[in-house]
């Protein structure tokens, strides 16, 4: 037996000489909400298809709900739900005909199907548009419909990749609501992001990606923990001035990421770093003193930032 | 009782439709009404009063000659054309079938599915020059009742090989080649303005391998008469495998396209 929801072991993907995953393990427990880290080209899309059963793996083994994707595809795929990045609406049917559509790719019965799409639409707060064709409605709009419609088949797993990319913050916020509340029902839930605060906010655990493999485990406090400081202290002396000052950063505080635009200090207290430089008379043009994030353990694992 | 998954995939399709129907329905009746006028009309009194040979077309006006072969030209059209662009958003514009590979749908079901819902739209086109060739005495025969289901052929025929093309596309750049250079020169050299014997021997050749060629004569026939048991049934094998290989082609692009 497997154990997860699902459970993958050494999960490669090749597209010819393209290396897009190269040999992953990872688990996922039930109710969790599972979240995969990383920049674009880390390999977070094409696990997510081999995860829903709609990219057979290269090599390595793949499980979800103890089944095989190569075999069942068709019984996993009947108890996921799938928020891809792109929404994949049809935008010529009104909001309502989209889920009832979708319901029937589940062989859901007509009137059973209007039903769950009644109150789906209810959840993410679109009742009033369920007879408006998609075409016009906001990108947040037609996300949350991309949502309800995950959600007609009842999942067991509701995998969502990039869910909020592209949209605006107020948008974002109403997306985080409902996710939220997804995962208080106990729902599990898979997520890819590349934004820092969607993870901390929503994920249980997560693994960080880059260049098609595991970087990092554990919940996003762990990482930080781990990886990071618990604060930094941003600096920034004009430019061109940044490398003159990074032996000065050094000093107080642990560790220094040196970035075009400016210096990160990572220390456990920005602002006494901050008051020992300005004793020794280095004063910068301006400095920040934020809580260390996913965002630092990124670039501490990679020495690289997550979005350019 | 489980619906099987072709149908439920053509309940989308169907869906789709009724917002276009009206048009649909009326293109259906008003363009082989236009070529039927244009030419059959106009070139027909041409070619039969102006010294045209009768024995050549088999003994019937050019009229009805030409008509005839409007149940299959007019079906192929309006298929090829609706296995490309409109196939095409599917796949890459709206995304819709890689939505649809996301439940327990599987490509193949979509593959078979593009035979009820081409063989519908194949269905309403044919119908619609069926019902205005009887209006005409010279076709207004029981024969179209049969003719109607050897146009379905012909449709198909021609959209599910098209489909399979689409699906392999990243961009719709070829596609108007399609139409110029696949498509309308069977419509010219397939026999639907006078009988493949009258080109040169090569093409004449060329033309018997064409769907469309084996889709006029089934068609011309089964309404004018003189169609043997034995053509017929050559006619509707050749049809017959041409969507039996755009169907297995359609399940293997379907596949790579989408679960890539």
């Amino acid at each position: 037996m497997h154990e997860g929801v699902i459970a993958a072991k050494g999960l490669v993907k090749r597209f010819g000489d393209l290396v897009a995953v190269g040999g992953v393990d990872f688990t996922v427990t039930p109710g969790e909400a599972f979240g995969f880290l990383g920049p674009n080209g880390a390999g977070k899309t094409s696990t997510m298809r081999m995860i829903g059963c709609v990219s057979p793996p290269t090599a390595g083994d793949l499980h979800l709900f103890g089944l095989d994707p190569r075999r069942d595809g068709r019984d996993i795929r009947a108890r996921l739900g799938v928020v891809p990045q792109m929404d994949q609406l049809d935008n010529e049917l009104t909001v309502a005909e989209n889920l009832l559509i979708y319901a029937r790719y589940f062989d859901i019965d007509r009137s059973e199907a209007r039903a769950r799409a009644a109150d789906l639409l209810e959840f993410v707060q679109l009742r009033e548009r369920s007879d408006s064709k998609v075409e016009p409605l906001s990108g947040g709009q037609k996300r949350r419909v991309s949502i309800a419609r995950s959600l007609i088949n009842d999942p067991d797993v509701l995998i969502l990749d990039e869910p909020t990319t592209g949209l605006d913050p107020q948008a974002r916020h109403v997306l985080w609501d409902r996710l939220y509340q997804l995962k208080e029902q106990g729902r599990t839930l898979v997520l890819t992001t590349h934004y820092m605060d969607e993870a901390e906010q929503l994920c249980d655990r997560l693994v960080v990606m880059d260049g098609g493999h595991i970087v990092a485990e554990g919940s996003p406090q762990s990482l930080i923990t781990t990886y990071a400081t618990r604060e930094v202290l941003e600096l920034r002396f004009g430019r061109g001035r940044n490398a003159d000052h990074v032996a000065d950063a050094a000093a107080v505080g642990e560790r220094v990421e040196e970035l075009p635009d400016r210096l990160l200090v990572y220390t456990a207290d920005g602002e006494g770093s901050l008051a020992t430089l300005r004793n020794r008379n280095i004063v910068p043009d301006s400095a920040l003193v934020r809580r260390s994030s996913l965002e630092d353990v990124f670039l501490r694992l990679t020495g690289r930032t997550l979005v350019d | 009782m489980a619906t099987p998954a072709a149908i439920r995939i053509a309940e989308r399709e169907l869906l789709l439709y009724r917002r276009i129907w009206r048009e649909n329905v009326i293109g259906a009746f008003v363009q082989p009404f236009l070529y039927l006028v244009g030419v059959g009309v106009g070139v027909g009194s041409l070619v039969d009063d102006g010294g045209g040979r009768a024995e050549i077309l088999g003994d019937v006006s050019y009229f009805a000659f030409y008509a005839t072969a409007l149940l299959a030209t007019t079906t192929m059209f309006n298929t090829s054309q609706e296995a490309l662009w409109p196939t095409m958003d599917g796949f890459r514009w709206s995304n819709a079938f890689r939505g649809m590979i996301g439940t327990p749908l599987e490509p193949r079901d979509l593959a078979t599915a593009f035979l009820l819902t081409f063989g519908g739209r194949a269905l309403i086109t044919s119908s619609g020059v069926a019902c205005v060739l009887a209006l005409f005495p010279s076709t207004r025969s029981l024969g179209l009742i049969g003719a109607v289901p050897a146009a379905v052929l012909c449709g198909l025929a021609f959209a599910m090989p098209i489909a399979a093309w689409t699906g392999s596309r990243d961009v719709d750049n070829t596609f108007p080649a399609i139409l110029r250079f696949v498509v309308m020169p069977m419509f010219l050299f397939g026999g639907a303005f006078y009988p493949v014997e009258q080109l040169p021997r090569a093409l004449e050749t060329v033309a018997w391998f064409t769907p469309l060629w084996h889709a006029i004569e089934l068609c011309r026939g089964l309404v004018l008469g003189g169609l043997d048991v034995g053509s017929a049934l050559g006619h509707v094998g050749v049809l017959g495998l041409y969507i039996a290989a755009g169907w297995i082609a359609c399940t293997i692009v379907f596949d790579r396209r989408l679960r890539p």
